[in-house]
């Protein structure tokens, strides 16, 4: 029905001939990004809607009374239903330690909840449909839960540069009480906000996609990020970790990338790398951490992100 | 009355100071707004998500830019 529309508009009210390559390709653009924000609309308003019902206070009570192990498969699992937001990481993490939760956990958490936040998610979505989206947070969680339990292995508790006071007795959390409407309209003023960041990013990201899908010969992208590099899985990784917070910018392209021959798992690494580790969130964790703790904690995670790659490009 | 708003800096932080002097012009009260980002502090109230919003020393919301109206029906 909306592919209709757009022909209307463009061949009837613009009146621009059938067929020719560029009323073919602003017929493409208009209709794939209307479609995009649209379905990007939706799924934010949605997790960010069912996100306002879990706090972090909530996980961490119950994170709390868990030990290793169990406590890290916990973490990275809520992880995905937790709002997070990076500006609040070190809140987080000092809350997190305070309530005697061990680090390592600490850290499934605060590797899973980036790289699930709510932009990835929407754009894994309505880009490459469920099962990608499954296999993303699917991996994406493995990495959380051996990442922090390598990471608790390591006895790094002496690289945190605050003094943290463990609270005494229980951990309660508050129950703040929230009328529906209001977490109906929060959600919809967040759900702007987000919209208003990353609107930009999006059409550039679906009109350099559209370039690549019409200019750029596949055997090109093939030699580069197929079978037949060894090295695309690291370089893409890399590639993704300036890239942070332009998920919805980048994605478009991986899309195309991948149906230009662009190995799964080479794509998957570029998508982990792009949300998992961001340099904003390092310098921000540089005032509780020691460079050391964090130079730990991104090759952890870097490492952790190439072997999911790697697997990937091999089973399949 | 004194209002407390706890933040380490984000936009977040300052959309809800902007609503908290706002709701406090239009309530019209005497009120002593301040602004935390010592951490040690923050930890004390159990915050994790900010901005918070302290009212008399109790944690009225966590992670949320309240609006004004709702900050004024908080101050009465």
């Amino acid at each position: 029905m909306w592919q209709e529309s757009v022909n209307v508009l463009v061949y009837e009210w613009l009146q621009l001939p059938h067929g020719e390559k560029l009323s073919d390709a602003l017929n493409f653009f208009i209709y794939d990004t209307v479609k995009i924000l649209f379905l990007l609309t939706v799924i934010i308003y949605a997790v960010t809607l069912l996100r306002s019902y879990f706090s972090t206070e909530k996980v961490r009570e119950y994170l709390s009374r868990r030990h290793e192990y169990t406590g890290n498969v916990l973490a990275a699992l809520f992880g995905i239903i937790t709002p997070f937001c990076s500006c609040s990481a070190i809140p987080l993490f000092l809350g997190f330690l305070q309530a005697r939760i061990p680090l390592g956990v600490t850290f499934s958490y605060l590797i899973s909840a980036p790289l699930n936040n709510e932009i990835a998610i929407a754009m894994l979505l309505t880009m490459f449909g469920w099962k990608v989206a499954a296999l993303y947070i699917g991996f994406g969680i493995l990495v959380a839960i051996i990442g922090g339990i390598v990471i608790g292995r390591l006895g790094l508790e002496s690289e945190i540069l605050i003094e943290v006071k463990p609270i005494e007795g229980e951990i309660r959390a508050e129950n703040q009480v929230i009328a529906f409407k209001t977490r109906l309209s929060d959600a919809w003023n967040y759900t702007l906000d987000i919209l208003r960041k990353i609107w930009l990013y999006v059409l550039i990201g679906v009109g350099a996609g559209a370039f690549i899908h019409g200019y750029v010969p596949t055997e090109f992208i093939t030699s580069i990020a197929g079978g037949d590099n060894p090295f695309a899985v690291p370089l893409a990784t890399l590639l993704g970790v300036p890239m942070y917070s332009n998920a919805a910018g980048v994605m478009p392209l991986i899309e195309v990338l991948t149906s230009k021959g662009m190995l799964m798992g080479t794509a998957l690494s570029f998508m982990m790398a792009i949300t998992a580790l961001s340099l904003p969130e390092a310098m921000i964790l540089k005032r509780v951490m020691s460079l050391k703790l964090i130079a730990i904690f991104f090759g952890t995670v870097t490492l952790g992100i190439m072997g999911v790659g790697y697997l990937f490009n091999t089973i399949l | 009355m004194k209002i407390e708003i706890l933040g380490t800096g984000c936009s977040k932080c300052n959309e809800l100071e902007m609503n908290v002097k706002q709701a406090v012009a239009q309530s019209g009260k005497f009120v002593q707004i301040e602004k935390i980002s010592d951490l040690q502090k923050i930890m004390e109230y159990g915050v994790m998500s900010t901005p918070g919003l302290v009212i008399d020393g109790i944690v009225k919301s966590t992670g949320r830019v309240l609006s004004t109206k709702d900050i004024v029906d908080l101050l009465i």
